[in-house]
């Protein structure tokens, strides 16, 4: 049956299944990946059917993995590498953005770098400290990099494939509070491009653009919005890098007005390239300036004040208002 | 061979005579001034050629025995192939100072003083193995068959690298220190899960041994086995810090702690380099893992052409080093034994001025990119912002040209 209905968990396990079927040169790494199955479990089960020369348990040392991955790659493999938590990838940024991200460039493209980085990430799981930052503009900013987030276990089963099939370096953020929501997955589906913005409810009065975890709360308001009479599109980006502007454009140019909502600070974020981008193409479109719903120029909280730091209905809904009186 | 008889090598001084070991002395200190004095004591290293270009023979020490072993096949023939390696090295290099002095080259990291470590190791490598470098082995790469004209466009600014790693198994330059080291560990991986009997080699300095990634990849080998050289130049100084600012115990000495053997050589002996090198590159095909070798030698000329050593050590240091100059002493040796003639350094001298001249006009005649090229390979399946950028830059170029 190619149509099932799982979690983007599982979603993602059947994904790095399948994945380490279809090509010998791909090969799992990282912290607890093997035995354990990784601490959410995604790798679950693989080195038990894969072996430990396909799914390798590492040494807790985030620069060596990506270090060591990349001189894999540049032996033929294909890693995908598995860092724990959003904010235990910094030791291993330094290889990410001075040695993964400019490899190709370097060798003037005689070299392909076909290294996926996967990082659980973002808030809501009431963890400690360190679990639970969204890093990806940190990411974004750096040319040589693919950055995506799948929101739901289509796009999780279906963009990780694509991710590893890709020739360049992609940073795959996972949405780990949205890992046991569950969807239907088309296994024999044709995927659509890895980049490409996808409308995940049709409006007219107003578009909100998120990603990865905040898509769920869009859609939330988007219907809470509905009850009021407003009619709010809501489109998931899927990939921070590249921004499918081009789609969108085509919704802003519809609705007239845009919210982009993220978890990560809305300084520098991520949002802020998109209010600059939409004004510079929809200018004389605009009915209003693009609003942005984020994180605040803090160190992310405590697990007892996330939910007053996470964007939830509330504040996304205040921004939709906000928007519409202009 | 373990680590422990590695490690207790006695030196080889320049009379030729016995010593007691350096670190042996220092154990009577107390503790802190000990391992002060072990980084500082004479070093104890692999000698089969002395500063005064005498050969040592197995009966002179039997620790070098086990490393002679590895040097037998080499007949003069190769000897003076080793010098002209060398000669050429140092004339190519003298020739990309003299560029950077002319403004044709942005920035020179010299490495005089270092050949004998770079073509001895280097000159220890098969075709199939693969090399990790730096950014000063340019007598490694000579080895490997890389044009010394590759290795000029990045100090020219023309490209970061620009040759292709897998023509002849050398990787590109890497700038940030000790990087490279893991992304050797990894090739070894790849080597080993590949079941291949080829092994991989990074080259690192003293100053990066400091890094993180250097700790990471000798842990990464060590637990995976894989089949790598790390071998580290020691040059005793890290831009202006000398080794006391980045360790306390002799370098070689760390690996065990990793659970590999490490050995210290004379850096300045290209033989020993050459044995050593190949013991260890054995080890590694025979599937037992990375070896540190530390080549202890002496960097006689500046960091980079940007920096003035004279503001941080004194002369007489770097006057100790010249007596004991890699190429005059297989020179000494050469004559001494018969090994080569006056007809065979005059021909090795021209080829030298030849090299210069060739260097000199390949760097002068090297165009600069095509500005479109910011906009080449930055990812290997596209992207919309770069395709975006990339053509509105050309139709702001193009405005000027619609302007005439």
């Amino acid at each position: 049956m190619a149509v099932e209905k799982m979690s983007i968990a599982k979603a993602l396990n059947e994904s790095l299944r399948k994945a380490l079927e279809t090509d010998p040169k791909v090969l799992i790494m990282g912290e607890d990946v093997g035995k354990l199955g990784g601490v959410f479990r995604i790798t679950d089960g693989l080195q038990k059917d894969f072996g430990e020369e396909r799914v390798i348990d590492t040494p807790l040392a985030e620069s060596g993995i990506v270090g060591t991955a990349i001189g894999l790659a540049l032996r033929g493999y294909r890693p995908v590498v598995e860092i724990q938590f959003d904010g235990f990838v910094f030791p291993a940024y330094d290889q990410i953005v001075t040695q993964l991200a400019k490899m190709h460039a370097r060798a003037l493209g005689k070299v392909k770098m076909p290294v996926v980085v996967r990082i659980p990430y973002a808030g809501g799981i009431g963890a400690v400290e360190h679990h639970s930052e969204s890093p990806e503009a940190l990411f974004a900013h750096v040319p040589g990099l693919k950055v995506v987030s799948p929101s739901n276990a289509s796009d999780a089963y279906w963009m990780l494939q694509q991710a590893i099939l890709s020739d360049d370096p992609v940073i795959f953020f996972e949405p780990k509070r949205r890992y046991w929501d569950k969807g239907e997955v088309d296994t024999d589906a044709i995927p659509g491009e890895l980049h490409k913005a996808r409308v995940a409810r049709e409006g007219s009065d107003l578009t909100l653009a998120a990603y990865g975890p905040m898509v769920k709360v869009c859609l939330e308001a988007a219907a809470a919005a509905a009850e009021e009479g407003k009619s709010v599109e809501v489109v998931d980006l899927r990939s921070m890098s590249p921004i499918d502007f081009d789609g969108l454009q085509a919704s802003v140019e519809k609705t007239r007005r845009l919210v982009v909502v993220h978890e990560a600070p809305v300084f520098l974020g991520t949002g802020a390239e998109i209010a600059a981008r939409i004004t510079e193409r929809c200018f004389y479109h605009l009915e209003a300036p693009v609003l942005r719903v984020g994180g605040f120029h803090a160190p992310y909280p405590p697990a007892r004040l996330e939910d007053e730091y996470l964007p939830g209905l509330d504040r996304v809904l205040d921004a939709v208002d906000r928007s519409l009186a202009y | 061979m373990t680590v422990e008889s590695t490690a207790a090598r006695k030196p080889r001084r320049s009379s030729g005579t016995k010593r007691a070991a350096g670190a042996a002395s220092a154990a009577k200190a107390p503790a802190a001034k000990a391992a002060a004095t072990a980084q500082n004591a004479e070093p104890q290293l692999v000698q089969l050629l002395t500063p005064e270009g005498e050969r040592v023979s197995a009966a002179d020490n039997p620790d070098a025995a086990e490393f002679l072993s590895f040097v037998e096949d080499i007949t003069t023939e190769d000897l003076r192939g080793l010098y002209r390696d060398m000669v050429l090295t140092r004339r190519f290099d003298g020739e990309a100072t003299a560029l950077q002095r002319q403004g044709e080259l942005g920035l020179w990291a010299s490495l005089l003083g270092q050949e004998a470590a770079q073509i001895g190791s280097g000159r220890a490598l098969r075709d199939d193995d693969y090399v990790f470098p730096t950014y000063r082995e340019h007598g490694v790469a000579w080895c490997r068959g890389v044009d010394p004209t590759n290795l000029l466009g990045m100090f020219r600014g023309v490209n970061h690298g620009g040759w292709d790693p897998n023509t002849n198994n050398f990787h590109l330059y890497t700038i940030v220190i000790g990087s490279q080291t893991l992304h050797a560990t990894g090739y070894a991986m790849g080597v080993a899960k590949d079941g291949a009997d080829s092994a991989v080699i990074a080259y690192f300095g003293d100053g990066a041994s400091s890094q993180g990634d250097v700790a990471e990849a000798f842990t990464f080998s060590a637990v995976y086995n894989s089949p790598v050289v790390f071998f580290c130049q020691n040059n005793q100084w890290a831009i202006s810090e000398p080794t006391e600012r980045q360790m306390r115990v002799p370098l070689y000495q760390r690996a065990q702690g990793f659970g590999f053997p490490g050995v210290r050589v004379d850096g300045n002996d290209v033989l020993a380099c050459l044995a050593v090198t190949r013991w260890a590159l054995e080890r590694a095909r025979r599937g037992e893992g990375p070896t540190l070798v530390e080549a202890f030698t002496y960097r006689m000329g500046a960091h980079t052409t940007s920096d003035d050593p004279t503001k941080y050590r004194r002369d007489e240091e770097t006057q100790a080093w010249e007596a004991k100059d890699p190429i005059l002493r297989l020179k000494t040796y050469l004559l001494a034994s018969g090994g080569a003639d006056e007809a065979f350094f005059e021909s090795l001298e021209a080829e030298s001025e030849a090299l210069g001249k060739r260097v000199r006009e390949v760097v002068r005649a090297m165009p600069d990119p095509d500005t479109m090229a910011i906009f080449e390979n930055v990812y290997a399946d596209g992207h919309a912002l770069v395709d975006e950028e990339r053509a509105q830059f050309a139709a702001y170029l193009a405005s000027f040209e619609e302007g005439h």
